[in-house]
């Protein structure tokens, strides 16, 4: 058995033949051309059926991979039609009196290079761009076929690297997985890999022999690792891991793109609670239906002094792109308690949980507040971002929100900066004060949003952070669970929404009980998303 | 001649997706469209001259438009990269 290892870009097991992908090895001839205008006009022709077949990648990667990963086949079409890369192969064709594949290779190592000659990883990388489109002209030009033909069976395709336009010709039914010899994790295909669900290793360098192919191979695609003519006790462990991460996913594909729906008809939306903007691949891999709550106190948490307007800007437009017109509530910052941030310089406070913290530092230092619903705002106007603020106790502080709110609105106007007019504004339901005047509340707000661990200190009287009080603390008191159903009922009177974004939301033995009170979401770990749909799902 | 300069807060840079968003912009407009960094300047228009700039994240262009509708295009284009770089 021989062992190999590289890195990981998607994880998955796979087991079946590996198959060295042998690209044609063209080697360019320079030959004197006499008719230039002839040859030219070859090139032009040539070039003009490679962007045809651009035009034809490009629909089948929208429809298989999505329209961000698509884009790259666009990007190609630009750089076949880019007029520095014209004129240097017309110049050469014309001036050297030369054929049209020497002009086309040369000028391909000259723009490569300066790619690779960057600073910068990604720029390095697009070099291989370069090369796979003139890699295309070059065929057309020599009449040669490109793809691999001579896959019969199922295979984990080997090669030195693959273009991204390698990769999504392939017939996707028939490959088992990638590993290659180069390439980095930010190519087009190892994104295109994950994109497509494919176990891939890439970077194994001279270590992965042309003779391997045709040989017995598992991809273990968790660690890395590529082994060739398994033995029998590798062989046993790698197909249990394999079974056990079908099995998982099976589980996941079954419920994708499911209704959250009971048996007698009754709907409800599944959201997903982030903290970072690095949790939104999982956010989308789960199938959540929105973002319940976004915290965005990380973006103060991991700064050393306040996130100006444009960072914050970037960070929701980024979120509200990526969730394509799916809702995101983004909670604005609920730093104080248990989570300081020393640039605020808050005082030490006898009761942190009962102290200065969320909405009362916002509302008595509007210009730390007014920055982030300018970000907000701004940020609205790529997507369906929705404002939730939090530790709200009196209908009074939703009045000076709405009032900072419009402030900032007319100053957004009167600098002809962009903005979105009506935002969805909700609150967090987290104290049992704000429960108690819910009803009044209901009619400021467009939702409620129950945030059920504080909630719950906060209506038993029992700190969180303090383990001693653990046998005290029962998460299904029923003290907490009138306070939600009160909260429900006041917030539908007044044609508001409610949710629940604390961890009970997540606690499939209130499932049913929370159906019942009517509630219109649940907001939950994205990892949670699944297994609450299969709950919902077997409700009655 | 129009002239106004802008600071990338895009994360990632000029990378391949703006970039191509970027010429497919500038190419529907008559002026002559270029963008600077310190030394270094490239033909809006042109995907690898864009690209081959590196702009990163932070760091401040020059873009300079010049031609019949170099107003209207002076004016999209400042929005065009506040909305995607």
């Amino acid at each position: 058995m021989i062992t190999i290892s590289g890195k990981s870009v998607f994880g998955g097991v796979s087991i079946g033949k590996l198959l060295f992908y042998q690209r044609n090895n063209k080697v360019i001839k320079r030959t004197h051309i006499d008719d230039v205008d002839a040859e030219w006009k070859r090139f032009q022709e040539a070039k003009d059926t490679a962007v045809d077949q651009l035009k034809g990648l490009y629909e089948k990667a929208l429809a298989d991979v999505g329209e961000a990963n698509a884009m790259i086949f666009e990007i190609h079409q630009m750089m076949l039609e880019d007029l520095d890369y014209l004129e240097s192969i017309e110049n050469i064709i014309r001036t050297q009196e030369v054929n049209a594949e020497y002009a086309v290779a040369t000028t391909s190592d000259n723009f490569a290079q300066m790619f690779a000659a960057m600073d910068d990883a990604y720029m390095q990388g697009r070099a291989a761009d370069v090369k796979d489109v003139s890699e295309r002209v070059l065929d057309i030009l020599s009449g040669a076929d490109t793809g691999l033909k001579e896959m019969t069976e199922p295979c984990i395709i080997a090669a030195d690297d693959l273009a991204p336009s390698e990769t999504v010709q392939l017939d996707k039914s028939k490959v088992l997985g990638f590993a290659t010899q180069y390439g980095s994790s930010n190519s087009h295909t190892a994104i295109l890999a994950r994109t497509m669900n494919i176990p891939a290793i890439i970077g194994m360098g001279e270590d992965l022999l042309k003779e391997y192919s045709g040989r017995d191979a598992i991809i273990d695609g968790f660690t890395g690792t590529l082994y060739i003519d398994p033995d029998e006790e590798t062989m046993k462990a790698m197909q249990e891991k394999r079974e056990k991460d079908l099995e998982q996913k099976a589980l996941l594909e079954q419920l994708k793109g499911k209704e959250n729906i009971t048996k007698s008809g009754q709907k409800i939306n599944v959201y997903a609670n982030i903290g970072n903007v690095s949790d939104l691949g999982a956010v989308l891999k789960n199938d959540a239906g929105g973002i319940g709550l976004f915290r965005s106190e990380f973006l103060y948490l991991e700064n050393t002094d306040f996130p100006t307007e444009e960072q914050q800007f970037s960070v929701y437009k980024q979120v509200a792109e990526s969730m394509a017109g799916k809702k995101v509530i983004i909670r604005t910052l609920d730093i104080g308690a248990d989570k300081q941030v020393d640039y605020f310089g808050l005082d030490k406070e006898e009761n942190p949980a009962l102290g200065y913290r969320a909405i009362r530092i916002c509302l008595t230092r509007p210009e730390i507040f007014k920055t982030q619903l300018r970000a907000l705002y701004r940020a609205a106007m790529f997507g369906n971002i929705s404002i939730m603020f939090p530790m709200i106790i009196s209908v009074g502080e939703v009045l000076k929100i709405k009032e900072i709110i419009a402030e900032v609105k007319e100053e957004l106007k009167n600098e002809g900066i962009p903005y979105k007019e009506d935002v969805e504004l909700g609150i967090m339901i987290e104290t049992p004060a704000s429960v108690m005047v819910s009803r009044e509340l209901a009619k400021e707000v467009d939702f409620f949003s129950v945030g059920t661990n504080d909630l719950t200190q906060y209506t038993l009287a029992i700190d969180r952070q303090n383990s001693k009080l653990d046998e005290f603390y029962d998460p299904h008191h029923p003290a907490v669970l009138a306070m939600i159903k009160m909260a429900a009922e006041n917030a539908h009177a007044e044609g508001a929404w409610i949710g629940i974004c604390g961890e009970l939301g997540a606690d499939l033995e209130l499932t049913e009980e929370f159906l019942k009170m009517g509630l219109d979401e649940l907001s939950v770990s994205p990892s949670m998303v699944l297994p609450l749909r299969k709950r919902i799902r077997e409700c009655d | 001649m129009k002239e106004f300069k802008y600071v990338i807060t895009d994360p990632e840079g000029i990378h391949a997706r703006p970039a191509g968003i970027l010429v497919k912009q500038a190419a529907g407009y008559q002026s002559a469209v270029t963008i600077a960094k310190g030394e270094k300047s490239a033909d809006a228009k042109r995907i690898f001259g864009v690209m081959g700039l590196g702009v990163k994240t932070g760091e401040e262009i020059t873009i300079t438009v010049e031609g019949a509708d170099e107003d209207t295009a002076a004016a999209e284009l400042e929005t065009f990269f506040k909305e995607n770089l």
